[in-house]
């Protein structure tokens, strides 16, 4: 194929990738990210997938079968976990302002320049074969498809003359300068290079399956046929088992948990796992989507292993170059250039990523500290120094890039694209224990941390890479096979004697067990210093801090606004410096001119915003350039930290205690309102009591003085005549014959109300009760010309269970008040019975001149009598309806008067009739 | 001197006993049964005493004396409060309205007599008459 053109396309393929990068930062900047949602979160997160998936894991599939999947088993298993653990890394960066995994081990351990340094270091030297792995990968790839058709399965470097690595490297790091270091505050998203990153894992997700599914189905005839052929083969079938053979169980253990560990401190993953989240909800979808986008991209790791293994038998064709071998094989060419640029993107974006977190690391954690104790930079002095960080980072990146290359050239070229990779994992996986013990454990020191890290590092240096540099020539050398000067236990492959493990678990196992065992053996042998402590609590309990606020400000010093300001305008700009400044008075109601000392938080805040641009060991010392900070003894650390808790102790106190009281006082509030609602209907009560008692009082006195009056007339004169004597005498008769009714009905109605009246209820037909009741009252009504008329509906009987005297007394009170009340002349009655439903309804209606309406409201009120006044109060006690609608009450009927005024009155009264009486 | 009886009572029978009990010692008599009849009767008949009973359908006997107070003084129509509610209270509002003697039913028609004759006859000894 044209160079020209695979030059050009891939230039091109760049290209798009800074245009997608330049939008996704036009966008972020006009505040609608398209990075924003959790499927861009977990696509970046497809940045583990490099070259050494995209190529090497065919190489391996080919050479030991299945072994290549535990790299990814890791992952998946870990992502469980990452709500609680990838979720507290998160919340821990955003509050502290991390900007690499360097500067949060530096944070965590009390600001430490010399473990941010530390973890530098081991990064960069770790991730070197890393990235020499993606340029032996791009550049083998290029030269397959540049030679093709020439010279398919020649090995892909040529040696001297032109370099293809070479210029690869240059290439990628003039890329990375370009696309990695366009901003200074590295805090901030980096939305445009997310979307970059995003799009790539799309492109060699894309690639790759297309290369599948042409192998599978084009050159075979599908997975049957391609599995089929294999079997033919006795050694492919192997690889397809988990034979003892292929398999090492205590390998695959060991690979699993390394990938697990890398999947949290690869320097890239923490870039876009941890720095680049923009919402911790995005980890819970990110925790699924992101296991599945390494089962898709692993579906035809198998299928195209095995027809590189069928179709190139024999041929000296790398294994790693599978993927790229079979389309141009089948003459494929423009697939064959497709998957280039899915491994070239594959390359680019593990490059791309690494290098940025790495140059920062580089810039922030190594060469910021340096230059600022070394007084090389003199923050009290003016100048640009963002200017600096830049450049530091750039030539970091190149440098980085170079030592990949210089590494690519001077290890064994021969070595499997798996085996470099693994050689990066088992250094990062040297981060784990201070990094996780700094987050669950408040426990762990600066030293400790620092000595496992150094211990783990140097076991991983002496039994990985300073191993492979041994065996450069293909075979292992004396110091291999012996030990440095002859000392067998301390051969690197069999550190201590340890035998029959693969030199990466070997490797693995003794560096994180010197790690392990040192970190936590110094920490509980060392004490953590004031700011360790803070910062340990501030870490490991990241979720009890609701916000900045909250946090103790253990600091005590001196400094003035104005050499703060000038600090982070030297670093920040002028701009920003003012924007970010104003924000801090604005929340807190501040004015900067009255301000002249800063307090605490002030110093805080602006260390904080110098950690976003050059991490937090170099925004310490750089702060501490302008402050005048007096050291807090240990002994007033811990009573400040007392005092904090006991306020915050008793500020809980206190507000439960309000809780408490409130809810105190609001039932007290309840208890009073009922007890005046019960005092207010007990004075009722008694009023109505009073009134009762006042009233009959009266009613009594009333009959009581006309007999008294009279008694004494006829006492006084004898000699009065016949006739007025007579009618004196029948009016004191009565008077008495109403005073005892009264009496009676009184006593009557307490009963009634009472409930101590004694019924009998029985049976009654109140047709013949009825018969009975207008027989009585026919001498009253006689007297007075009234006519009675009766209408009983007596088919069948009406029968209802009732005290017959009770009702008795009802129907005689209802009769005598309508008679009372009819006209002197024709009055008439009519006493009307009848079902209705289950009720029994009976009427007595008079002819009289009928009851008002607000009488009829009160006729039923005890001593209320309707009628007209003029006509003199009609003789009664003015109970009886009150008594009856008692009685009528208590058998579940009910009493009411229907009249029109001028028209007569009808009293209507009801009564259940039993269930059982069908009709 | 005779001297005129205005009755206020809503009882039928209390009514008649102090009609014959006025009539019998030389009043002459008007009845009210109502408030409104009274104040009626009081312009049209103007008595030298009000019998008058408190509980009254309509305006009550509190009422119809304020009325006479506002007009006549208690020498001039004498106001014996007849009252079945025999409560302290009610007394002294009685007294404090202007009414010259208040008396409890059930009354002693000598007392009543005697309370009446006070009124109207004053220069003469009634000391005599009550026995």
């Amino acid at each position: 194929m044209i160079g020209g053109v695979m030059i050009a396309v891939a230039l091109a393929y760049l290209g798009v990738l800074f245009a997608i990068a330049y939008y996704g930062d036009r966008r972020a900047a006009c505040g609608r990210s398209i990075i924003n949602n959790p499927y861009v979160y977990a696509l970046s997160m497809g940045v583990y997938c490099t070259a050494w998936t995209y190529y090497g894991s065919v190489g391996r599939a080919a050479g030991s079968g299945l072994s290549f999947l535990p790299i990814y088993i890791g992952p998946t298993l870990i992502a469980v976990l990452w709500w609680f653990v990838l979720r507290k890394m998160v919340r821990i960066s955003r509050i502290n302002r991390i900007t690499t995994i360097a500067d949060f081990m530096a944070s965590r351990y009390g600001k430490s320049t010399s473990l941010g340094g530390l973890v530098t270091v081991i990064a960069v030297i770790g991730i070197v074969p890393y990235i020499s792995l993606q340029l032996d990968a791009v550049s083998a790839s290029f030269m397959l498809l540049w030679r093709h058709p020439q010279a398919t399965g020649v090995p892909a470097i040529t040696p001297g003359g032109l370099d293809t690595a070479l210029w690869v490297t240059l290439g990628m790091a003039a890329f990375a300068v370009l696309f990695g270091t366009r901003h200074l505050d590295v805090t901030e998203h980096h939305e445009g290079l997310v979307a970059a990153i995003a799009f790539e894992s799309i492109v060699k997700l894309t690639a790759f399956l297309a290369v599948g599914f042409f192998v599978t189905f084009v050159l075979f005839e599908g997975p049957g046929d391609l599995f089929g052929q294999a079997q033919q083969e006795p050694a492919l079938m192997q690889l397809l088992t988990f034979s003892d053979a292929m398999l090492d169980y205590g390998e695959w253990a060991w690979l699993t948990g390394l990938s697990m560990l890398a999947i949290l401190f690869l320097p890239r993953q923490f870039q876009m796992a941890v720095l680049e989240n923009m919402d911790e909800q995005h980890i819970r979808k990110a925790s699924w989507l992101f296991p599945l986008y390494l089962l898709v991209i692993n579906i035809f790791v198998l299928p195209i292993a095995l027809a590189g293994l069928i179709t190139f038998q024999g041929q000296p064709l790398d294994a790693d170059l599978y993927v790229l071998g079979l389309p141009l094989m089948a003459g494929s060419e423009l697939l064959a250039l497709f998957v280039f640029i899915g491994g070239l993107s594959a390359a680019t974006s593990m490059v791309i990523v690494d290098t940025v977190a790495l140059s920062t690391m580089v810039s922030n954690d190594l060469m910021m500290p340096l230059l600022l104790q070394l007084r090389i930079l003199r923050p009290g002095e003016r100048g640009d120094y963002g200017g600096v960080l830049l450049a530091i980072r750039r030539v970091a990146i190149v440098a980085i890039m170079l030592m990949g290359y210089v590494y690519f050239r001077v290890t064994d070229t021969t070595a499997s694209l798996v085996s470099i990779g693994l050689i990066s994992f088992a250094a990062v996986a040297q981060f784990a224990p201070a990094f996780l013990g700094g987050i669950y454990w408040k426990g762990g020191t600066r030293a400790g941390a620092l000595i496992g890290l150094i211990a783990g590092f140097l076991v991983w240096a002496y039994t990985l890479p300073l191993a492979a540099l041994h065996s450069i020539s293909g075979a292992p050398d004396a110091f291999l096979l012996n030990g440095p000067w002859g000392i067998a236990w301390l051969r690197p492959y069999n550190l201590f004697g340890l035998t029959g493990m693969d030199p990466v678990a070997h490797a693995l196992f003794w560096s994180l067990f010197v790690n392990v065992a040192a970190y936590v053996g110094v920490s509980l042998f060392t004490q953590p210093t004031v700011l360790e402590q803070g910062q340990a609590a501030r870490f490991v309990d990241v979720f009890d801090y609701a916000s900045n606020s909250d946090a103790v400000f253990l600091w005590r010093g001196t400094a003035t606004v104005e050499a703060l300001r000038s600090l982070l305008e030297r670093f920040l700009g002028a701009a920003r410096t003012e924007r970010l400044l104003d924000d801090y008075a604005h929340r807190r109601g501040m004015d900067w001119a009255a301000t002249q000392q800063a307090d605490a938080e002030l110093v805080q805040h602006a260390e904080r915003m110098l950690a976003g641009a050059m991490g937090a060991a170099s925004a310490r010392v750089a702060i501490a350039s302008v402050v005048q900070e007096e050291r807090l003894s240990m002994d007033e650390v811990l009573r400040i930290l007392d005092e904090t808790s006991q306020v915050r102790a008793y500020s809980r106190q206190l507000e439960s205690r309000t809780q408490q009281l409130e809810q105190k006082s609001r039932e007290l509030e309840a208890a009073t309102k009922e007890l005046r609602a019960a005092n207010e209907r007990l004075q009722e009560l008694d009023r109505l009591k009073d009134d009762f008692i006042s009233t009959v009082t009266h009613e009594l006195r009333t009959p009581l003085t006309s007999i008294r009056a009279f008694s004494e007339i006829l006492y006084d004169n004898p000699t009065i005549d016949v006739e007025r004597r007579t009618r004196f005498l029948e009016i004191i008769l009565k008077e008495s014959e109403r005073l005892t009714r009264l009496i009676n009905q009184v006593l009557d109605l307490a009963k009634l109300e009472s409930g101590a009246a004694e019924w009998s209820t029985t049976e009654v037909n109140m047709a013949n009760l009825i018969g009975e009741a207008v027989t009585a009252s026919s001498g009253m009504a006689a007297e007075k010309g009234v006519q009675i008329s009766t209408q009983v509906e007596n088919e069948p009987p009406l029968l209802v269970w009732a005290d017959r005297d009770r009702i008795m007394q009802v129907m005689l009170n209802l009769l005598s008040n309508a008679v009372k009340f009819c006209p002197a002349e024709g009055g008439r009655v009519s006493v009307e019975a009848a079902r209705q439903g289950q009720w029994l309804v009976v009427r007595v209606a008079d002819n009289g001149q009928g009851i008002t309406r607000e009488d009829q409201k009160v006729i039923f009120d005890k001593f209320r009598q309707g009628g007209d006044p003029r006509r003199g109060r009609p003789q009664g006690t003015g109970l009886g309806l009150p008594i009856s609608a008692q009685i009528i009450d208590h058998f579940g009927g009910k009493l009411w008067v229907e009249s029109t005024p001028g028209e007569g009155a009808t009293f209507v009264f009801t009564l259940p009739l039993p269930v059982d009486d069908k009709q | 001197m005779p001297g005129k009886v205005l009755i206020v009572d809503d009882e039928a029978n209390i009514v008649i006993s102090l009609e014959f009990l006025m009539e019998q010692a030389g009043y002459t008599v008007a009845v009210a049964r109502t408030g409104e009849e009274a104040i009626e009767k009081i312009d049209s008949f103007h008595p030298d005493l009000v019998l008058l009973d408190v509980m009254l359908p309509g305006i009550n006997g509190f009422d119809i004396l304020q009325r006479i107070r506002q007009h006549f003084a208690p020498h001039e129509i004498a106001v014996v409060m007849l009252t079945a509610k025999g409560r302290e209270v009610e007394v002294t509002k009685g007294l404090a309205l202007g009414a010259n003697a208040y008396i409890t039913k059930p009354f002693s028609t000598r007392d009543l007599l005697a309370e009446v004759r006070r009124y109207l006859e004053p220069g003469e000894e009634h000391e005599t008459l009550t026995n």
